[in-house]
């Protein structure tokens, strides 16, 4: 297509980087070249090493071996000094981190310009800056308001602060990690219309993604990263998702089937129930659901709409202010973890390795923790280690947790097998009732398909499951209703089959159902 | 009624500020330490080792201004080696200050021995003297109280001033106020957070040990053991009861040194009736209720105590 550029139209060129973390290779002598005004898409899995080989572009990890060379303003390609942030920053290069680095206490005008004064300057010069970013803002259609204190702004309004901190600095080359992440999809929609804008003005942009509706709608070129190597450098136009995807994973994908099921009798009520939240607003306002024995009800929502104080709710972490919540018909005592756990209530966290197990305890003991009291695994309050052992090896081999052995510690397992290990924990009791938070976030493809089976067949086996996903294509997948958290206010559920991603999109924003008539965005 | 008089005294308010003064120093160090991040318990030590190194230098012959520079070369000193062990060591703040505070002490009391083996009773130095500042000193009754001070007061009300203009006018309080917040963001901008941390602790050391020569150049003009008396763990208080804002540092300071003063004032006037020690207390629990009042709302640096390590997140 474009091939027959001269040479001097790449902006970027990474040759032979390799990373080594121990006795993991990060990044395996990998190649990388970016064009003048092109968005490329770097595609791999979590744990890929997309995000290492940015952070060693950027200067914040040191390479062990290989070269980066960014183009001077001139355009000729020449090597940028590694390990040094504010080299990169000099070169032109703009990272966009998944976790924002802003400073909270500070405004979003300040967020920008620090920095970008000499430190011994003795004033900071608010006016000019002030017009250069009223100028930038003007040009790129990312508005912001620069007063207020970044810690009250919402997630987009964080990242387009982020992108115009990169911009302001003069940032010729723009790398995004995992943009759309925290994003509804009409937020996402925007940035990519914001991105086509800034390319058609000489940006250059790096696309980390692991969603391939996404890089296919956006880049133009693909990178695919697998285990830290570069497994294909293609044509965005020349490839389609099914084709990326088996690239990224290196096989072809199970596809998860959810066969209809009639649902049962009603298994957990909520009905008006009210949680606090902090500065005296309700995490959760007079929400009232259903859940029915066969069934699996999704709540989309972007995060901090009181997903949190849903999932303590029924996790027993939190009482609610209002409202009543029965079980089997039957009032229950909330507040209560032990209670909920001892109520039939399966809990699979959303922090699994802060919430979901004890990071420095054996695989055995966590395995332990919610029937450690229980005949089966004590016997005159004295653990039966033997007992719990056993049990504990029985549950790795059925769940298939990869890990030395029960005695291995917990937080030295990837991801995915410490989410194995919870499902063991929580499946083996045969719960009735499921809560399972962002059940597959971080965890690769394999991993994410397990996860699915193993809730679709709590479901078959007759469980009620909630799930909370900002995962809309996970949710739809998976659940049999779907209703919608928006700063506290739970939509009524709705047929899976009856919603699209779209109606989803504007009701996670606020709106209704229906589009508005305006469409602002 | 005689006690509430004392309040409209100016001699209650001249004392109030002179007691308030090696506070508003130590305070605004502390401040300008945990704005970067780093929590500073050697304030005690520094304090005394600032008391002790100020007063003895202008023994040895040096005139007083230079006294006070070296104290702060001092505590500079002392907060260098803070920094060293709490930023790119990433050690416990918590154990390494005291440590410090241990260290900078018996430092403190062991050079004060060794160059002054055998002085009978602690030996004067010649002071700074009050003197009134023209104009100001002659508004009524706060003219008087706050204006006709030592050279060291005056110099620790321009210090939060100019703390204050330095923290939210220029790029390097910027820089400082987002290092303590979120040095990740700090250093994506190209900030040495490693740099910027040690600098604020060995800048903030320096007005601590300054407010400890206070003590001993301008209020009691000798050195003796334990005369710092938990003057350090206070200012660590005012800071979080002052939100960590300069401006309201130097008004807890002066809150502080009002209760002293009018504690020392209700000793001579309802003395013998009731124990002196009660007295003595009344500032600490004054102190402790303010605190829970105004820290109910304290918006803590974020990254107060959090080891910054490069590369890792």
């Amino acid at each position: 297509m474009k091939d027959n550029r001269a040479p001097e139209d790449f902006v970027l060129r990474l040759r032979g980087i390799t990373k080594r973390f121990g006795a993991l290779l990060a990044n395996d002598a990998i190649d990388l070249e970016l064009r003048r005004g092109a968005i490329l898409a770097l595609l791999g899995e979590n744990g890929a090493g997309k995000t290492t080989l940015m952070n060693i572009l950027f200067g914040h990890y040191l390479a062990d071996r290989g070269e980066v060379l960014v183009a001077g303003l001139g355009g000729g390609l020449a090597p940028l000094r590694a390990g040094s942030p504010s080299a990169a920053l000099d070169a032109g290069i703009g990272m966009v981190h998944q976790h924002f680095t802003l400073a909270d206490n500070l405004s979003a005008f300040e967020n920008i310009i620090l920095g970008t004064q000499s430190l011994f300057r003795p004033w900071l010069d608010r006016g000019s800056a002030r017009r250069k970013l009223e100028k930038l803002m003007a040009g790129s259609g990312l508005n912001v308001d620069l007063d207020a204190a970044v810690g009250v702004l919402s997630v987009g309004e964080r990242q387009r602060i982020e992108i115009l901190k990169a911009l302001y600095r003069g940032a010729r080359i723009l790398i995004l990690d995992e943009p759309t992440a925290v994003l509804t999809p009409q937020e996402a929609e925007r940035l990519f219309e914001t991105l086509r804008r800034l390319v058609a003005q000489g940006l250059s942009i790096v696309f980390i993604s692991h969603k391939l509706a996404e890089v296919m709608a956006v880049s133009q070129r693909v990178v695919v990263l697998r285990k830290g190597k570069v497994v294909a450098d293609l044509a965005t136009a020349e490839t389609d998702a099914a084709h990326l995807a088996e690239t990224m994973v290196g096989r072809a994908i199970p596809k998860t089937v959810r066969t209809a099921m009639a649902p049962g009798a009603v298994i957990l009520e909520l009905d008006k129930v009210r949680v606090a939240g902090v500065h005296g607003r309700p995490a959760l306002k007079d929400a009232s659901l259903s859940l029915r024995a066969h069934e699996i009800l999704g709540i989309a929502g972007v995060s901090g709409n009181g997903q949190v104080a849903l999932s303590n709710l029924i996790c027993g972490l939190q009482a609610p202010e209002g409202g009543a919540v029965s079980l089997h018909g039957q009032a229950v005592a909330l507040g209560s973890p032990a209670g909920m756990v001892a109520a039939g209530v399966g809990r699979i966290p959303e922090d699994r390795l802060h919430d979901g197990v004890v990071g420095d305890m054996a695989v055995w003991e966590n395995l332990a923790l919610e029937d450690y009291r229980k005949p089966a695994f004590s016997r005159a309050s004295f653990l039966r280690r033997d007992a719990a052992r056993a049990h504990a090896r029985q549950s790795i081999e059925d769940f298939d947790v990869r890990c030395p052995g029960p005695e291995a510690a917990t937080r030295l397992l990837s991801g995915g097998n410490v989410q194995k290990l919870i499902l063991a924990r929580v499946l083996t009791r045969a719960p009735m009732v499921i809560l399972a938070n962002q059940p597959s976030r971080g965890l690769d493809i394999g991993a994410v398909t397990e996860v699915h089976r193993r809730l679709l067949d709590a479901r078959a086996r007759g469980a009620g499951i909630i799930l909370i996903s900002e995962d809309l294509d996970e949710l739809l997948a998976l659940s049999d209703r779907v209703a919608v958290l928006h700063r506290g206010v739970l939509s009524a559920s709705m047929a899976t089959e009856e919603v699209t991603i779209r109606q989803l999109g504007l009701m996670m924003a606020g709106h209704d159902r229906q589009e508005p008539a305006h469409d602002a965005a | 009624m005689e006690i509430v008089e004392i309040l409209f005294t100016v001699s209650f308010w001249a004392a109030a500020t002179r007691i308030a003064t090696p506070l508003i120093f130590g305070t605004l160090g502390e401040l300008i330490c945990e704005r970067a991040g780093v929590l500073n318990l050697g304030i005690e030590g520094i304090m005394t080792a600032g008391a002790m190194a100020g007063w003895m230098a202008v023994y040895q012959g040096a005139d007083l201004w230079t006294g006070v520079v070296f104290a702060f070369a001092i505590g500079m000193i002392f907060g260098f080696i803070h920094g060293l062990f709490t930023v790119p060591l990433g050690l416990s703040q918590h154990v390494t200050g005291l440590g410090l505070t241990l260290l900078a002490t018996s430092l403190a009391y062991f050079t004060y021995r060794m160059i002054l083996p055998d002085v009978p009773s602690p030996p004067r130095i010649e002071a700074f003297q009050p003197f009134a500042i023209p104009i100001l000193s002659e508004i009524p009754f706060i003219g008087p109280a706050l204006f006709k001070q030592t050279a060291l007061t005056y110099l620790a009300f321009v210090s939060v001033a100019v703390v204050g203009l330095v923290l939210y006018k220029t790029p390097l309080g910027l820089a400082l106020r987002a290092v303590g917040e979120n040095p990740a963001a700090a250093e994506a901008q190209g900030i040495d957070v490693y740099v910027m941390r040690i600098g604020a602790v060995m800048i903030g050391s320096g007005f601590m040990a300054i407010g400890g020569a206070f003590l001993t150049m301008s209020a009691f003009n000798a050195f003796f053991f334990e005369m710092i008396a938990g003057r350090g763990w206070i200012c660590i208080a005012l800071v979080v009861f002052a939100s960590w804002r300069p401006g309201k540092a130097l008004l807890g300071a002066l809150l502080f040194g009002a209760f002293d003063a009018f504690q020392v004032r209700l000793q001579q006037a309802l003395g013998g009736d009731i124990p002196y020690q009660i007295f003595l207390m009344l500032p600490y629990a004054f102190s402790i209720l303010a605190l829970i009042v105004m820290s109910r709302r304290a918006a803590y640096p974020k990254a107060l105590m959090v080891p910054y390590r490069k590369g890792e997140r």
